[in-house]
């Protein structure tokens, strides 16, 4: 079953007199436990896809069925509930809120949340998440005392904590050395194959591509290749 | 919440603002107020609260005697007035009297011979002596040859000499001197207030006034040139027949009915005059048996123009109070929203991130809020406690007259809380609009 569909997308941007066209009619499917890389080069409309894809913009045209609902004309309030409940994000700068520990980061989501949590059960469910990233014994480090790749992992177990349908990572690794690099897309690996969560990883690196088991890549706002998953990996 | 604490320097300084204006607005009402309190004093102790009652005209053969003419005003109606009506503070009773003052080789004639009870010293706020006591309520019923004498006199008769314990005379009558009112200066017609006896009424009626109706033959020969008797109208015509001078000086008493010149009365307040007008007018109609349809046989004056003065000045000095307070406050306001702006810029990324895992832009708008007003809040419970402090201490230091306002601190809280909304709604609402695509890239 399909996660996610995309009918005819289109995006235009109106730039003062001139109308800017950046996707022009995308087509494209992720089933539920794919791990999808989208890749292509700066001025493809990779970002605007993305943005699309993460419910933070509304196409201009086409549909966008997320998780058996069309959400192409929803409200940006209808959307930051979306994103609240079935999205989350991992961003290359990490984005983590300064002089915040790293529980209280994880915990920030579920404020949002439509249903109340109470403190004491945040405060485990952001516990269970750094343990399954691997950081129990720096729960109260601020983001400063964290290396690149902590930080990123803390930021991993943030788009977790509320159980999202689909992860959207926006060039992960871009900020981190090869190593590390290696060590988070490991574990997007394992995240994928043990929870079954379907992940898009965003980039332009190929080797990060490599992690993937489709990889979807478009140019000058069309997909040249691996618009769904009957395709073989390129 | 958290982020304040994890700024702590930058919500410190938000609120400087607000502190320094909560501060300014108690220190300024406190101070404000006892100086207005004080101005207010100043102007009750001139006597703007002060009522008089006249006894009315009355028609002799067709002939008006014009206010005063009539003798309708009892000791019994000050009594009266000062236990039925609730709006006044004190009455006394006034007998004026008009006589030669000499002392040793010196005389003087006072500019007021007032026979009254020692509630006249408290309507004229005059409690204060200089020197030596008032006399007392018994001196009144015991018809005492007791006088308070004013500044003016003593400076006439005494030349220097302390004049508490020494005797003066009246119209022949020695009265010992009991105390020396404190200087009051001129009234604001330019008339000398210090040129003032006072003495107990009985003693004025029974023993001055009667004795200088009753003939010059008391008088000594020396002083004849002028007679005060002859120069000024003579006191009003007795109701009974006089009793010879000796008679009258021997036996005062008993009285069926004595009529004074005037009660002098004050009203609780500047804002009870006209409840007291009300209440004496009611209340002496009923006690001189006046008719519904008949005039009142009293007139009742008020200081209109010193009242006026006073509300005009207290309103000045609230209006005045009130402009400080609201440019502090305003200042303050623009400080928080200032920082609040710079704060939005400074945090445009995690405004983004926020919005990103799901807060909607009311969610924002609300967080911004809370900052605001919680600032605001704790600026104001500062401000209240520096303010305070700011007011103690001119008190201590400068010696200036503050009052505790409550009013001002309630005013402050709230209008703190309200600048907070006000001035934090901006920068809140400014934040709620970002574009979470744009703020995620916002470097």
């Amino acid at each position: 079953m399909e996660l996610l569909e995309l009918h005819q997308v289109c995006k235009t941007y109106h730039l003062g007199e001139m109308d800017l066209q950046v996707l022009k009619g995308v087509t494209l499917s992720v089933g539920k436990g794919e791990l999808v890389a989208l890749m292509g080069a700066s001025g493809s409309g990779k970002s605007t896809l993305m943005n699309i894809l993460g419910c933070l913009d509304h196409p201009s045209s086409g549909e966008y069925w997320l998780d058996g609902q069309e959400i192409s004309g929803a409200s940006s309030n209808e959307r930051a509930k979306l994103r609240n409940r079935l999205i989350g994000f991992v961003f290359q700068s990490f984005n983590l809120l300064s002089r915040t520990s790293a529980l209280d980061n994880v915990c920030m989501p579920l404020t949002y949340g439509v249903e109340y949590v109470h403190e004491d059960e945040m405060r485990k469910r952001a516990e269970e998440m750094l343990r399954k990233v691997g950081l129990a014994d720096r729960m109260d480090h601020q983001p400063s005392q964290l290396s690149g790749g902590q930080q990123q992992r803390v930021a991993i177990a943030r788009s977790l904590i509320n159980r999202p349908r689909l992860l959207l990572a926006d060039e992960p690794t871009g900020n981190l050395d090869s190593r590390t690099s290696e060590e988070i897309l490991q574990m997007f690996r394992a995240l994928n194959e043990s929870e079954g969560l379907t992940i898009i990883l965003v980039t332009h690196d190929p080797n990060v591509a490599q992690h993937a088991k489709r990889v979807i890549r478009i140019r000058d706002g069309l997909i040249e290749s691996g618009s769904d998953g009957n395709r073989i990996k390129e | 919440m958290r982020a304040l604490r994890r700024n702590v320097m930058r919500a410190a300084l938000t609120t400087l603002g607000i502190v320094i204006g909560v501060a300014a607005v108690i220190a300024m009402m406190e101070i404000g107020n006892g100086s207005s309190r004080a101005i207010q004093h100043t102007i009750a102790t001139m006597g703007a609260f002060n009522l008089m009652v006249f006894p009315g005209n009355s028609l002799l053969a067709g002939i008006s005697t014009g206010t005063g003419g009539s003798m309708r005003l009892s000791p019994g109606d000050a009594d009266a007035i000062l236990t039925d009506c609730p709006s006044v503070t004190a009455a006394a009773p006034v007998v004026f009297a008009r006589a030669q003052a000499v002392y040793n080789n010196l005389n003087w004639q006072p500019g007021s011979l007032y026979g009254t009870t020692p509630a006249f010293l408290e309507v004229r706020d005059w409690s204060d002596m200089a020197e030596g006591n008032p006399f007392t309520d018994r001196d009144v019923r015991n018809t005492s040859k007791v006088c308070v004498i004013g500044k003016t006199i003593v400076e006439k008769l005494f030349q220097g000499e302390s004049p508490v314990g020494k005797e003066i005379r009246l119209m022949n009558v020695n009265f010992k001197v009991v105390g020396v009112l404190k200087a009051k200066g001129a009234n604001m017609m330019g008339a000398d207030q210090d040129d003032i006896i006072l003495a107990p009424w009985t003693t004025i009626k029974y023993r001055v006034s009667g004795a200088s109706s009753s003939g010059g033959s008391t008088v000594v020969a020396a002083n004849t040139s002028v007679l005060p008797s002859q120069v000024f109208p003579p006191a009003p015509p007795s109701l009974y027949p006089i009793p010879s001078s000796v008679q009258q000086a021997d036996t005062p008493q008993p009285v069926r009915f004595a009529n004074v010149n005037q009660i002098v009365v004050s009203a609780r307040s500047g804002a009870e005059v006209q409840s007291a007008i009300e209440e004496i007018t009611a209340l002496l109609r009923e006690r001189h048996h006046i008719r519904a349809e008949m005039p009142e046989d009293f007139t009742i004056r008020d200081m209109t123009e010193m009242a006026r003065t006073m509300s005009s000045t207290t309103e000045l000095m609230t209006t005045l109070l009130l402009i400080v307070a609201a440019i502090s406050l305003v200042v303050g306001g623009v400080g928080i929203m200032n920082i609040m702006l710079v704060s939005v810029t400074e945090r445009t990324r995690e405004i983004g991130l926020r919005m990103a895992v799901g807060a909607q832009s009311t969610d924002i708008l609300h967080q911004f809020l809370t900052e605001a007003i919680v600032l605001c809040l704790i600026g104001g419970a500062v401000g209240i406690a520096l303010g305070r402090t700011t007011s103690i201490l001119v008190r201590l230091i400068k010696h200036w007259p503050t009052a505790v306002s409550v009013g001002a601190i309630v005013v402050a809280v709230a209008v703190s809380a309200l600048v907070g909304v006000l001035f934090g709604f901006y920068p809140a609402w400014k934040a709620s609009r970002l574009d979470p695509i744009d703020a995620l890239r916002y470097e």
